[in-house]
């Protein structure tokens, strides 16, 4: 089975690269009067979405409407599902529906992992973000900015991200973007750090392959990439940290920091932000933030996922590691 | 059922010493020897097997009342039979709870019609298992299923004056209070084990530190209040270390191991599949070696299953929507034959110690986890420990199917079990 | 181009050939688009473009332009193949088209080998997405036959009559090292020859 895109982990470094080349060539599509192609005509790409997220869901649904595939969105809020509909079921209904592609948002870690290996539906998975697990597609996007702003070469097709110094702060313990984007910039080659207090740092964190500090100000001067994510208000409650005000100034992205920051370097959010937070105004909105750039990558990294998955007979990204487990 | 009177076991290698006869007349044991005269009794060839006493379960999740869909006591009886067991402890967490005399004999009489092996009710020890106002722990002892271990399990007993008085009021009728050893606070949305595993599939980890830390606060409270605690489910090497200690010392602990905590590990967890889904939750390899190591030198008293019997649906989904728990009668004997007596690490009569003589004397049976000798009720159970197979859950006795070990190889299978002379199990078969 | 040729490939044109016949090319888009004013050169990946390129440096020195003046660029018809479900999903190569586009243009789509069609009719509807040109035409290397659809150049290198046993290979110095176009027998009856 090489049919799914579960975890950042599954992709080699030549699947990996092939993917944000191939999002290269297709982010020129929108530069053209017709921003379609006809590749995936007939073939069907299911949105279920047991969480709520529009954001990914219409990045998704474009990517897949520009392919020319058609589009289900089956979102659990006022459906059956919310009525008590097992995801078996629902996997079942969309199966006798002919996805050829199932994009699934869940609430549960694992939940991708499951549908694509429990037999239930004969499609591709792909995973739009399950828990606290993984993200695959925006740490793709995510790398696919970075290799742009910071390569030598043209878009730096065909390039990885060896050397390259990637810092991500904040909410790794709850973060499912921070997880495939350690697995993900490793596998290109980047060296990552984390940064967040040790509360927010997931015990057994030892066995990842990446740094891990709890000193904001000691990595953001040697950071090519310092990526902020978003930390909710609410874990204040669970002690894991004593107030707002301290979180912003131990681990927010100010101006001052930013400006200690190596001048090529670039800021960056998966979105939404927490102005104020773990970051300030003035640096969301500098020049140095790729939050906006991230969010139209999407779409190019996401038809790439889409095409490589169900372009051909057999998709040309390997899963290696739902192999295993099969 | 079958009713005759007189059975020879032909060459049975008792607690796995040489080939011995042995006559069961009527209810109990007539003779233990060599040649014995088959004299019209029905022979069984037992030539090469191992007999043991009868299995005790001090840990059984019967479901019954409120469950039925899961298991039943009939069903679980059966399930128990064929696992080599002869009596088991029914757990209180059922619907109702078993927190009354009333539920607790309807328990028991369902055991009593059921036939394959004795059941031996587990009363409550809080209201509605929720931990805040003791249970009639007197009334329940007094009924006609005479309960003397109390517990919560599936929920902790977490308030300390609650576990204390608990503790200490269950003296009067030499009672125990078996703990659920799991600190609730640093278990909320708890998934599995926490650790490299548990951090990489981004599910809510499961320190083992809850359960060490209510482990040692009881013990210091048994003793400090001079009464006896028995822990449930030990899974981590800090659990282990902590009885140690306790027993050291001289108190009143004992403590058990489920099968599946001797053998799996969470690794299996990177499958996502959620028959791997317990509670306690699979630890590492590290906590697996200890748990075999303090198995093997009596730091741990017993095996208990922790049979958990779940309807399919509840296991055929995602992880987090998942029921926790595992049947474990029908693969317990073997998993530990695997575990401990392949490995070298416990002999065969050190198996009847852990899964018959000492649950028993800890839920103070009588008549069950005696010796095999003349005059002994003859509750016992005959193994091919040469036998290999794949567990087929499409068998099992249990109403339920959900055991982590299907299609995997495990050695060993109960030919016969024998409830006070009577057999429950024929050649493998329910009686 | 993917099907396995044997060892015993027989050149049929070599360095000088290819180079001779692509300069005849060129004087006759010159001749036929009287000038090659509005000429835009797109070339199919991978070959092609070389070809194009090449392409564009005689029209240039032949109508007196400086070089690079002459737009030529690429065409990736991978995502609009007939076959795609047939094989795994395949990297695709570099669409790049000129600044001043190709509306109003006469569109000179170059080629290595034309063989079925297929190829050309899937450049044809990629092209209808970027643009409309005033004309399209159609210049290849070698045209070897048996098309299946109805697809004609207008510009042909060499015919080169071949059964569908044999494949036909072009080799250029920019991929391959060297310039020749190879005639051979096909090793089994996998892939498709181009």
């Amino acid at each position: 089975m090489k049919r799914h895109l579960i975890s950042a982990a599954d992709l080699s470094r030549d699947d990996a690269v092939l993917i944000l080349d191939t999002a290269e060539e297709l982010a020129r599509l929108a530069d053209r009067p017709i921003k379609k192609l006809p590749t995936l005509r007939g073939r069907t790409v299911v949105n279920l979405f047991f969480e709520d997220s529009t954001r990914t869901r219409i990045s998704f649904e474009a990517a897949a409407k520009r392919l020319s595939a058609d589009v289900i969105n089956f979102s659990a809020k006022g459906s059956s599902v919310s009525k008590g509909e097992s995801l078996k079921d629902t996997a079942l209904t969309l199966e006798a529906m002919g996805a050829d592609a199932v994009v699934i948002r869940h609430h549960s870690s694992g939940a991708p992992h499951r549908l694509a290996t429990s037999g239930w539906i004969n499609g591709s998975v792909v995973n739009a973000g399950d828990g606290t697990h993984e993200h695959p597609t925006q740490a793709l996007l995510d790398a696919f900015t970075m290799r742009r702003r910071l390569a030598s070469g043209a878009s730096g097709v065909g390039q990885d991200l060896s050397g390259r110094r990637i810092t991500i702060v904040g909410d790794v313990l709850h973060s499912r973007v921070a997880r495939s984007n350690v697995h993900l910039l490793s596998t290109l080659g980047a060296d990552v750090t984390l940064v967040a207090p040790p509360t927010l740092v997931p015990f057994g964190v030892e066995s990842w392959p990446c740094d891990v500090s709890y000193d904001l100000d000691a990595v953001v001067g040697k950071s090519d990439a310092v990526m902020m994510l978003r930390v909710q208000r609410e874990r204040m409650n669970a002690a894991f940290f004593p107030t707002e005000r301290e979180y912003a100034r131990r681990y927010g992205l100010n101006a001052e920091r930013m400006a200690r920051m190596p001048e090529h370097a670039i800021v960056m959010h998966p979105g939404p932000m927490n102005r104020g937070m773990e970051i300030t105004a003035e640096v969301a909105d500098s020049d140095r933030c790729t939050a906006v750039e991230q969010v139209a990558n999407g779409v190019s990294i996401r038809m790439a996922v889409l095409y490589l998955l169900l372009g051909g007979n057999e998709p040309a990204v390997t899963a290696a590691r739902t192999e295993e487990n099969q | 059922m079958s009713d005759t009177n007189k059975t020879l076991l032909r060459g049975a290698r008792v607690l796995g010493g040489e080939p011995q006869d042995v006559l069961i007349e009527g209810e109990r044991i007539a003779a233990v020897g060599t040649g014995l005269d088959a004299d019209g009794a029905t022979v069984i060839d037992a030539a090469g097997q191992i007999l043991l006493p009868g299995l005790v379960d001090l840990h059984t999740h019967l479901r019954e009342p409120g469950r039925e869909d899961s298991e039943t006591v009939l069903t679980g009886t059966k399930a128990a039979a064929v696992g080599g067991f002869t009596a088991v402890h029914a757990m209180a967490n059922t619907f109702p709870v078993a927190d009354t005399a009333g539920v607790v004999e309807q328990v028991w009489r369902l055991g009593k019609e059921s036939g394959y092996c004795d059941v031996q009710p587990i009363g409550a020890v809080t209201v509605g298992l929720e931990g805040k106002k003791l249970a009639e722990l007197g009334a329940m002892h007094e009924s006609a299923a005479g309960v003397r271990v109390f517990s919560d399990d599936g929920k902790c007993v977490d308030d300390a004056v609650i576990m204390r008085r608990a503790l200490e009021y269950v003296k009067a009728f030499d009672g125990v209070v078996a703990q659920h050893a799991q600190e609730p606070r640093l278990t909320e949305g708890a998934q599995m084990n926490e650790g490299i595993v548990s951090a990489e599939l981004g599910l809510g980890g499961w320190p083992a530190v809850a359960e060490e830390s209510i482990i040692a606060r009881d013990v210091l409270l048994a003793a400090h209040v001079d009464s006896r605690v028995h822990i449930c489910h030990l899974s981590t090497a800090g659990s282990v270390e902590i009885v140690r200690w306790a027993k050291s010392k001289g108190w009143n602990v004992t403590a058990e191991v489920t099968p599946h905590h001797l053998l799996l590990t969470d690794e299996l967890v990177r499958s996502y599949n959620p028959v791997y889904k317990v509670n306690p939750p699979l630890r590492t390899e590290a906590d697996v070696m200890a748990l075999r190591e303090a198995l093997a030198d009596g730091t741990i008293d017993c095996v208990a299953t922790d049979h958990a019997p779940h309807p399919h649906e509840d296991k055929d989904c995602e992880w987090g929507a998942a029921a926790m728990g595992m049947v474990g009668l029908e693969t317990a004997l073997s998993v530990v034959q695997h575990t401990m007596v392949d490995t070298g690490l416990l002999d065969w009569a050190g198996v009847a110690d852990r899964m018959s003589t000492r649950p028993s004397a800890i839920g103070r049976l009588t008549g069950q986890g005696r010796p095999i000798a003349a005059g002994e009720p003859a509750n016992l159970t005959l193994l091919d420990s040469a036998y290999r197979g794949e567990v087929n859950p499409a068998g099992f006795a249990s109403r339920s199917r959900n055991t982590p070990y299907e299609g995997r190889e495990l050695p060993g299978r109960v030919t016969h079990t024998f409830l006070r002379g009577r057999a429950t199990v024929v050649d493998g078969k329910l009686a | 181009m993917d099907a396995r040729t044997s060892d015993a490939a027989r050149s049929v044109l070599e360095a000088p050939d290819i180079a001779r016949v692509l300069t005849r090319i060129a004087h006759e888009i010159v001749e036929r688009a009287k000038g090659a004013d509005d000429v835009v050169l797109l070339g199919i990946p991978t070959r092609g473009v070389f070809l194009a390129r090449r392409l564009a440096a005689r029209l240039e020195e032949i109508t007196g332009r400086s070089a690079g003046e002459l737009p030529v660029g690429s065409l990736d018809i991978t995502m609009y193949r007939d076959d795609l479900r047939l094989r795994p999903a395949r990297a695709l190569a570099r669409t790049d088209i000129p600044d001043d586009g190709i509306d109003g243009r006469l569109v000179v789509l170059v080629d290595d080998v034309l063989f079925s069609g297929r190829t050309i009719r899937a450049a044809l509807d990629a092209l209808g997405d970027i643009g409309r040109p005033r004309a399209v035409q159609l210049a290849v290397l070698v045209d070897r036959g048996h098309r299946e659809l109805p697809i004609r150049a207008d510009y042909v290198g060499k015919n080169l009559p071949t059964s569908l046993r044999e494949t036909v290979k072009v080799q250029l110095t920019e991929e391959d090292g060297r310039d020749s176009v190879l005639l051979g027998l096909r090793e089994t009856t996998s892939a498709d020859g181009k």
